[in-house]
């Protein structure tokens, strides 16, 4: 059984290089897109999309998320309806106006 | 007083204590980089006109910086791994490059704030220049708080390895959520800032 759970470890550790091999190259991806000068709105929308893709695989594999006790998604369910909410805040002051 | 949970799982929640404990702390984390990058959008949006980061700020730099703090996060949760396999000298080695890398970040950092200072510009001098100070510094105070927390389970800490090596590992596992939530919040920062 001991001996099982390594060879699962063993398996996780080539996981792990692959993944921050994809980082890597996602990094360089991120870059190479900024000397496109793309205009702000698709600049935004590609830099945030890579962003999510690295961020998740971090997620998903170094503090796997992807095999978690559902405590843990609930937990970070309601941080993300809190996040959004506090994320588009600004988006109130279009409705705030002094006039 | 023993504390409890620390190896087993409690039936109700299903995680050991420090488990759950670290997944609200990093909750609370969320919600403290989410009303600042909140802060961030809000004054990007309502100014007349915003630079492109690149134009301002050493990319080259902060690209080092993203492959080191990448680097970092793959060596931390390989210390982990050494750990599980019951090799406690490969558990010391990937700590240590962990906690080097956090130290390669700060001195790449540093050069970048000490070419700005150089250059008398700090965070009084604009609102992006104030938002680029406030982000990369807060993220920084996290990266110098992990290099601590690591350096403690590299040493002192690591003793408990031959008395509770369970327990042991669930620290580091603990420690290491800590540090890819940091690693994570730059990924998110160096676009932003760098490269918008």
């Amino acid at each position: 059984m001991e001996h099982a759970s390594q060879d699962e470890i063993r398996k996780h550790v080539r996981t792990y290089v692959l993944v921050f091999v994809a980082l890597l190259g996602l990094t360089v991806i991120t870059v190479a897109v900024s000397y496109m000068h793309l205009s702000i709105v698709p600049a935004v929308i590609v830099a945030l999309f890579i962003a999510s893709i690295k961020g998740g695989l971090v997620a998903s594999y170094f503090m796997h998320l992807i095999s978690e006790k559902k405590l843990v998604y609930v937990t970070l369910l309601l941080t993300v309806v809190f996040f959004i909410a506090l994320i588009s805040l600004p988006l109130l002051g279009y409705h705030d106006t002094i006039d | 007083m023993q504390i409890p949970y620390t190896v087993t799982t409690r039936p109700d929640t299903g995680l050991h204590n420090a488990k759950l404990g670290i997944w609200l702390f990093l909750a609370s984390e969320v919600m403290l980089f989410g009303s600042l990058f909140s802060a961030y959008i809000l004054l990007r949006v309502a100014a007349v006109e915003w630079p492109h980061g690149s134009q301002l700020l050493n990319v080259p730099l902060a690209f080092i910086n993203t492959v080191i703090l990448i680097g970092s996060s793959v060596t931390m949760v390989l210390s982990w791994a050494s750990l599980k396999m019951k090799d406690f000298a490969k558990y010391r080695r990937y700590m240590g490059l962990t906690i080097l890398c956090g130290f390669g970040f700060l001195v790449v950092k540093a050069f970048e704030y000490g070419a700005k200072f150089s250059h008398g510009l700090s965070p009084a001098e604009d609102l992006f220049y104030a938002t680029y100070f406030t982000l990369t510094g807060l993220h920084g105070l996290h990266v110098i708080g992990g290099i601590i927390v690591n350096t403690y389970f590299w040493g002192p800490g690591s003793r408990m390895w031959d008395t509770e090596p369970e327990r042991f590992t669930n620290r580091v596992e603990v420690a290491g959520l800590y540090w890819h939530f940091v690693d994570l919040v730059w990924i998110f920062l160096f676009p932003t800032l760098y490269l918008l």
